[in-house]
This record gives C-alpha cells, sequence and structure tokens, in this order.
C-alpha cells in the first residue's frame, strides 16, 4: 500500500503546487544535468538536502515516503557498498547522494503536479518537434505512464515478496525475481491492451 | 443496434510444433441488444469477444462491426467498440480516478478545463461524485470496476465487450456492475461465468472447444450448459 503513494499527486496551495508543470520539468532536467556536473561529496550532500527541503515542502508524507521508497534505498545502499569496492568512500557518498536527491524531487515534481499537466506540458513543450515525425501527445502518454509504472512495479514487487514468503521461499532470489520479472511484463502487455482497446494512443 | 459480423473466422497461434487452433472457423452475426459468451476455462470466449476490437488479430476470415474491417479501419472500429477488462488494475493507467477519465476525454475535449470538468460529470453520472482526487490505487473491486467503465463509456461507444467484468467482486458489486451493464442503451457482448445474468440477456452463445456448441434462447443454452459443464 505503501508504494503506491510515489508518483501520486498530492493536492495543495504551496507556490511548488503554483509553479507550472514545464517549469518544474525543466527544473528537473536541469537539476539532473548539474548533479551529473558537480563532483564531490560535499555539493552532493548539499544537493540532497535542498532535495529533501523542497519534498518536505511539497506537502509529502516524509515518513510514508521514505517507507515507500525502501526497495530503493536498499538498491542505493548496494550501489554505495560497490562503490565503495571499486573507488572509495567520498565517490560513494557522492553517487548515492546524487541519485536520492534526483529521486526526491522527482517524487517533489510529482507530488505537486497532477499528471494530467504533466502530459500537457510535455506535449507542449515537443510541440516543435513535430516537424521532425515526433508525436508530442504520444510521448507526453509515455511519459505519464512511466510515472505510473513507478508505484504499480513496487507493488508487484511486494507481491511477488509475499508470494514467495507464503511458500517458505523469502531467501530464494530465484523464487522472487522471476514471478516479479514475469509479472512486470504481463502488467505491461495488460497496459498496452488497455490502451489499444481504449483508442488511447491510436 | 450495432452490426458486429464475423465471416469464417479462425485464431491460432504459434507453438513450439506449428500452430495451435484457439477459434475453428466461425460465421456469426451479432445484431442483439446484450448478447452472453459462456463456455469453461480457456474455451475461446474471450478471444471471440476480442476479435471484435481488434485486440486478437483473426488468422482467417473478417470482423466486421457496422460494415467496417476491425483488420484494415481498426482505429474507427475501436471508437465504436468500448472494452472492459475483468482486471480493472490492468486497465486504469492514470494515478487518480478523474485524471484516468481525462485521459479517455483528450480527443474529444482538447482544452483541459473543458476535460476535467467533462470527465468530473462522468463520474458523478456513475456514482463515483467525489471520488476525482482518489488514487486508482485505492479503490475497491467493485469502485475500480466502476471507474473502468465511466472510462471506456466516457467515448460514447456504440458498443460495449466485457471480459468477464464481475469475476474478481464480491456478491453485491457483481450485481451492481451486472445490472448497470445489462441497463446500458449500448449493444452488450458479455463474456461472462455468472450464469443468472447470461440469462438475463438477449442471446446466448456456448462456447466450448473453440467452436459455438450452442447459440440461442438464453435460458435454453444456460441450460445445455448447466446439464453438461
Amino acid at each position: 500500500m505503501s508504494a503506491q503513494l510515489l508518483g501520486l499527486h498530492r493536492p495543495g496551495d504551496t507556490r511548488l503546487h503554483r509553479l507550472g508543470a514545464g517549469v518544474k520539468l525543466l527544473g528537473l532536467m536541469v537539476a539532473g544535468v548539474v548533479v551529473v556536473v558537480v563532483r564531490g561529496p560535499v555539493p552532493a550532500l548539499g544537493f540532497l538536502a535542498v532535495a529533501v527541503a523542497l519534498l518536505a515542502w511539497s506537502g509529502a508524507r516524509i515518513v510514508a515516503t521514505v517507507r515507500a521508497m525502501r526497495w530503493l534505498l536498499l538498491t542505493a545502499a548496494v550501489l554505495g557498498a560497490w562503490t565503495v569496492w571499486q573507488h572509495d568512500w567520498p565517490r560513494a557518498v557522492e553517487v548515492v547522494a546524487d541519485l536520492l536527491a534526483l529521486i526526491a524531487l522527482a517524487t517533489t515534481l510529482t507530488v505537486t503536479t497532477p499528471v494530467d499537466e504533466v502530459m500537457d506540458a510535455v506535449a507542449h513543450g515537443l510541440r516543435p518537434l513535430r516537424r521532425v515525425g515526433v508525436d508530442p501527445e504520444q510521448v507526453a502518454l509515455a511519459f505519464s505512464l512511466m510515472l505510473r509504472a513507478i508505484p504499480t512495479t513496487l507493488s508487484l514487487a511486494e507481491d511477488s515478496r509475499h508470494a514467495a514468503l507464503a511458500r517458505g521461499l523469502e531467501r530464494s532470489p530465484r523464487a522472487l525475481l522471476v514471478p516479479f520479472v514475469i509479472r512486470v511484463v504481463a502488467r505491461a502487455r495488460d497496459t498496452g491492451d488497455a490502451l489499444h482497446a481504449r483508442g488511447i494512443g491510436d | 443496434m450495432s452490426e458486429i459480423r464475423l465471416a469464417q473466422v479462425t485464431v491460432s497461434v504459434p507453438t513450439g510444433e506449428g500452430h495451435r487452433r484457439i477459434l475453428d472457423e466461425t460465421t456469426l452475426d451479432l445484431t442483439e441488444h446484450r448478447i452472453a459468451l459462456i463456455g469453461p476455462n480457456g474455451s475461446g470466449k474471450s478471444t471471440l469477444a476480442r476479435l471484435v476490437n481488434g485486440l486478437v488479430p483473426a488468422t482467417t476470415g473478417r470482423v466486421l462491426v457496422d460494415g467496417l474491417d476491425v483488420a484494415r479501419a481498426g482505429r474507427e472500429v475501436r471508437r465504436r467498440v468500448g472494452f472492459v477488462f475483468t482486471d480493472p488494475a490492468a486497465q486504469l493507467v492514470m494515478p487518480t480516478a478523474r485524471e484516468d477519465v481525462a485521459l479517455s476525454l483528450r480527443r474529444a475535449h482538447p482544452t483541459k478545463a473543458e476535460r476535467l470538468a467533462a470527465a468530473e460529470r462522468v463520474l458523478a453520472d456513475f456514482g463515483l461524485g467525489g471520488f476525482g482526487e482518489r488514487s486508482v490505487h485505492g479503490l475497491s473491486g467493485g469502485e475500480g470496476q466502476l471507474l473502468a467503465l465511466a472510462g471506456v463509456l466516457a467515448t460514447a461507444p456504440s458498443v460495449l465487450v466485457a471480459d468477464e467484468p464481475t469475476t474478481l467482486l464480491d456478491l453485491g458489486n457483481s450485481r451492481r456492475i451486472g445490472d448497470l451493464l445489462l441497463g446500458l442503451p449500448q449493444q452488450l457482448v458479455l463474456v461472462t461465468h455468472d450464469l443468472e445474468l447470461a440469462a438475463r440477456c438477449d442471446r446466448v452463445l456456448l462456447v466450448r472447444g473453440g467452436r459455438i456448441e450452442r447459440d440461442g434462447d438464453p435460458a435454453e443454452v444456460v441450460g445445455h450448459y448447466r446439464a453438461t459443464a
């Protein structure tokens, strides 16, 4: 259930809510470039602090959001350990903090912006590319489906874990991963069928 | 009512050793208001229903809806034929109820304000007023199926195909959705295991082993299925 919080808009009246979806999307893109270009653990921790502050300002329930992100946090921890092994501590701090900062910023965007507005902003922004054969509506739809896929995929991971647990196979990576991948692919196919049936994307 | 015509249609799927026939050669005209497809699991009834809007392509033969060939005019056919799946979770693709209905209305209402207002009206029509901001994840089975139905009917199709829409629902919600479906003005093609619901339709087809075993009066076909299942 907590996984469903990710990617879900939370109505509010903060300045972040009132800011245009296009501005927020552009800000997220710029932030993505900046955190990669600016090197070092100290700036990375600074980005993370700013991102968490923005997330708190957005009205997101921080504890519930962190709980919903536990698998992402676990992945970040594994990534950090691997980076320590391959490089050193400062590099690991930088990589993990950059990753978490971007996740927090993306969550801030989804919490403060209805998907409909994100779709409109993407479609509007890509309109000039129509001349080179890009369909802005299709890209906008793909964008919104990607946002929707985050909580859905986490929810499927939870289902797979429960199924493995029920059979006493919680320690078997195969019993967790194989059904999870099959569920994700099946859900993707079902979603494709549903869109096709609704004539969306025709 | 619309006219759905299947002319010498077969459906096969490739297997390791060749092809497996899912639906034997079938020729049908469906013109009644409410048509039920019943039969055991894996009999081919969902395949038959999915042919109507092109979700499953015919291997041979033609499927026509109001004279439009599904294989050639798929886009136009899908505007006329709505489809409701068993599991609403697969069908609801946007985060909130209002956004999901609004997605269906993007073609009819290009401006956002109009679209959202229309979505609210649709939600209210389906008894989902006040559900606009609710996450589609947090809905009960009955509410989810009602929302899926609202999203499809928002585009005013002339035919609705529903593939086991009550299978995952409790008794109360199953009756509620069943009554709603049978009360729609649209032509209905209903795949169901609920024989009471099927018996209330105007025509029932029993599909077994990839072919139409019985077709006609609901009481007679349902009775035959009960006796031979």
